[in-house]
């Protein structure tokens, strides 16, 4: 291709029309959630009540090789009776198109507040955990995972 | 196109009173996110479970809200801590309306 020709053929045209196309194919349309999008969540649902850190082991792991299966377990330190239990525990990412993983009800008849699932990481990102005990204090728990093979399929 | 999702759930047959053990559960499910295009580069409609309840001898012991973020296949554990004998009513409820239940027997015995 002579870029500084003057006339340009329909060849040529139709090359770079159908190069341009497939960049715009593979460029991400994508938009993601980031920190203030969690931080809203967590608003909208406890307002600005403080966030008290400890009580809560967040296990994630370092590095998920695979973005579209990342182990996710969640265990809040708790006696679990009718009188001190953990009510709720909410899982959230920073890096995914929607800030939500999951969302927990627990109850005194579990025991343990324990729970492990399985989620998808668009990217290297940080996991948030809330947890919310039954006179109302609220904690939270912070993980980062680098993720090798985003799991959003776009 | 997509398999009737089947429901795959481990209770002990047999705990002893207090016991805490736990549950673990898989059901099969494509968990379509709603965020994938296809190849014409339309967006696949999202089709996920969004729930998950346990409930044992009818009342409500752990609800799990899962979001387009949880895997394909959604696995969950929790705990439980045995009373008496009864029976686990599991149910994933589908965005499409269905519920998929399993229901498992548990015996406490010292």
């Amino acid at each position: 291709m002579v870029w500084n020709s003057v006339e340009t053929t329909r060849r040529e045209a139709l090359t770079l029309a159908s190069m341009l196309g497939f960049a715009a194919l593979l460029a991400p349309k994508m938009s993601f959630a980031d920190e203030p999008a969690v931080a809203a969540e967590i608003k909208k649902l406890y307002g600005d009540k403080k966030l008290e850190s400890g009580k809560i082991k967040l296990d994630v792991p370092e590095i998920a090789e695979n973005g579209l299966v990342v182990p996710v377990n969640v265990e809040v330190e708790s006696p679990m009776t009718d009188a001190d239990y953990v009510k709720a525990v909410h899982v959230f990412a920073d890096g995914n198109p929607l800030p939500g993983i999951v969302s927990y009800k627990f109850t005194p008849a579990c025991g343990k507040a324990s729970a492990s699932t399985r989620m998808r990481l668009a990217q290297t990102q940080n996991i948030v955990c809330i947890a919310e005990m039954s006179n109302g204090n609220l904690h939270m728990a912070k993980a980062n995972v680098k993720v090798t093979i985003g799991g959003c399929g776009g | 196109m997509s398999i009737k999702p089947t429901p795959r759930v481990r209770v002990p047959a047999q705990v002893k009173p207090g016991e805490i053990f736990e549950i673990k559960t898989l059901i099969s499910h494509e968990m379509e996110s709603g965020q994938r295009k296809d190849s014409a580069g339309k967006t696949i409609p999202r089709k996920i479970i969004n729930k998950f309840v346990a409930e044992f001898n009818g009342k409500t012991v752990f609800e799990a809200d899962w979001n387009p973020a949880i895997s394909a296949n959604p696995y969950q554990s929790f705990f439980y801590k045995a009373a008496e004998s009864g029976e686990f009513t599991f149910t994933w409820k589908d965005d499409d309306g269905s519920n998929y239940v399993s229901k498992n027997k548990l015996t406490v015995a010292a």
